[in-house]
């Protein structure tokens, strides 16, 4: 579904990060790990189309991204911003509406075929309810899975979330990660950036570790995932603590030594 | 999913009642208006005018004031309004910026000073209305390449500084081509009417496109929006309109500042029903304020004054009974 070769991410007059290649499938989630400006934002924009490769390239679905139109592109990757301020009063259904440029002609607007597609991505995010609402009055925890309704009604098989749950509280967060386990169940294919290696472990096939812009580690979320690979990425010490099946991140009970990053 | 999807009348009536209220207040002025100045008609008057006027008899100096004079410019007045609506709503929309209008941005000067430098020059009729859309499109461009070479902290603020620099050094120059030429001139109101409904017909065929400019850069590209070509369209069309506006009517401030955000208070930022809301709205008041200029006889009251006076407790009033943010 996504591949990127040898991909070299960054702006005209600075390069972010380069030599990442990677590939994900349907059905599979990849987490991007990386200290604060490691590059993960950066990163993902340059998966999305938004930022041209520096070098390498980005195949989705079996087209290089430079030859897909932006209409074309929005068919196959959907993209779920990071949580900013609030813009203009918009309603829900209207936010969730604007999903369908991705498939409408130019001139045309949303009909009624696509506001059954907006109700019904609401309702399969359990916020049906919000419709009517203003999305700027919404609490965060709405906010996000709003977003994330808009970016299932694109249609696209492929779903970019940048730090979902940033920002979110504990219940949110929970709420946020089952949506997403439950839509790469329905068979799409979703990259996340997050600051949280449990929710890498606990909800992602592959773990992407970025630091400084190269990756530190790519591959399957519980090989890359180790204690040693975690203090190397955020700098800290960490124990790995084990809870029956479940695997936690905490930081070093002998107090955060710094380690060599 | 489909049973909610239809709209029950009620909700519909509740989508078109403010676009029809605000309608039937323009008819029940342009009427007013027309009864209003120097030459006082009484409403009953005024019928008696318009129907035999509908059956070409316009003698009598009732008929020829309606007809000749009083008419035209209260069409070309209500047509400057919404034209510089439309524009404002358009620039705000775009820039994400509630303090953008047609004025702020120094459209309004670019357009003013390319209009007048052509009269100076004695160009005619669409030479002048082009040189005022090119002085238009010069001046925001000016405006937007200064404000993105500064070193922003806040863009929003930037932007406006920026353009209100930028518009009173145009308006020193229209300032020195008004000592030459007088920028109130017949310009005979059809091209104005094609300028402005070229504009509008735009607007109206990418509203819902245009609606997604609102969103993050990102944001909108990523929901395959072709933002640079379509922002492109946007600030041409509301340029023209300004330019419009202006070379009929001088620089004309307030409306498109304060008027997008009335009809943005009233019905929500959707540009498919924004649009035409701000358009009647901003009819309406500049109509009521060229009456109210008309009616004062001792003096020639400048219609900033009176665009301030009428247009500022209307807002305020808004203000207090918004239950939605302006943005």
């Amino acid at each position: 579904m996504l591949a990127a070769c040898d991909l070299a991410f960054g702006f005209a007059t600075r390069r972010v990060g380069a030599g990442v290649s990677l590939e994900l499938a349907r059905g599979e989630t990849l987490a991007v790990l990386g200290g604060n400006g490691a590059g993960k934002t950066t990163l993902l924009r340059t998966l999305l189309g938004l930022l041209p490769a520096l070098d390498g390239y980005v195949e989705v679905d079996g087209h290089d991204l430079r030859s897909l139109h932006a209409q074309a592109r929005a068919q196959k990757i959907a993209y779920v911003p990071q949580q900013q301020a609030s813009g203009f009063a918009f309603t829900v259904l209207d936010m969730v509406l604007m999903s369908r440029a991705a498939h409408l002609p130019l001139l045309a607007r949303p009909g009624v075929r696509d506001r059954g597609i907006g109700l019904d991505a609401l309702s399969r995010l359990g916020v049906a309810h919000l419709a009517t609402r203003v999305f700027a009055e919404l609490s965060g925890g709405e906010r996000q899975l709003v977003l994330i309704a808009r970016a299932l009604a694109q249609e696209a098989p492929l779903l970019v979330l940048d730090e979902p749950t940033a920002s979110l509280d504990f219940g949110n967060r929970a709420r946020v990660l089952a949506e997403l386990d439950r839509l790469r169940g329905g068979g799409l294919a979703i990259v996340f950036s997050t600051h949280e290696p449990e929710h890498a472990l606990a909800h992602a096939d592959y773990a992407l570790l970025l630091a400084s812009g190269r990756p530190l580690a790519f591959d399957a979320a519980s090989t890359a995932l180790t204690a040693d690979n975690v203090e190397r990425l955020y700098g800290v010490a960490v124990d790995l603590v084990e809870v029956g099946p479940r695997k936690l991140f905490v930081p070093a009970a002998r107090g955060a030594r710094a380690v060599p990053r | 999913m489909s049973a909610a999807v239809v709209q029950s009348p009620p909700r519909r009536w509740r989508r078109i009642a403010p676009f029809s209220i605000a309608l039937a207040a323009l008819v029940v002025i342009a009427f007013v208006s027309i009864g209003v100045g120097r030459y006082p008609l009484s409403p009953g008057e005024v019928l008696g005018v318009l129907w035999s006027g509908l059956h070409d008899a316009t003698e009598g100096t009732a008929g020829a004031i309606v007809w000749q004079i009083r008419l035209p410019r209260i069409g070309v007045a209500a047509l400057v309004g919404a034209a510089l609506s439309v524009a404002g709503a358009a620039f705000q929309h775009l820039f994400r910026n509630p303090l953008v209008a047609p004025d702020t941005l120094g459209v309004s000067a670019g357009a003013a000073l390319g209009a007048v430098l052509a009269i100076v020059f004695g160009a005619r009729l669409v030479a002048i209305e082009a040189a005022a859309f090119a002085g238009g499109l010069g001046a925001v461009g000016i405006v937007m390449l200064v404000a993105h070479r500064l070193p922003a902290r806040d863009p929003l603020v930037t932007l406006i500084l920026t353009g209100v620099v930028v518009a009173s050094l145009l308006g020193a120059g229209i300032s020195l081509a008004k000592t030459i030429a007088d920028p109130y001139n017949e310009l005979p109101a059809i091209t104005f009417w094609l300028m402005g409904s070229f504009a509008s017909s735009t607007y109206l065929a990418l509203a819902w496109r245009i609606d997604l400019l609102a969103l993050a850069e990102d944001e909108a590209r990523a929901l395959g929006v072709r933002t640079t070509a379509l922002r492109l369209v946007v600030i041409a069309s509301a340029t023209l309109a300004t330019a419009a506006a202006v070379a009929v009517s001088g620089i004309i401030g307030w409306v498109g500042l304060i008027v997008p955000h009335m009809a943005r208070l009233i019905v929500g930022p959707a540009f498919a029903r924004l649009l035409p809301l701000a358009a009647v709205l901003g009819a309406g008041l500049m109509l009521a304020i060229d009456s109210v200029a008309r009616a004062s006889l001792a003096i020639e009251v400048p219609p900033g004054i009176l665009t301030a006076v009428i247009g500022t407790p209307a807002f305020i009033a808004l203000l207090a009974r918004a239950r939605r943010d302006l943005f």
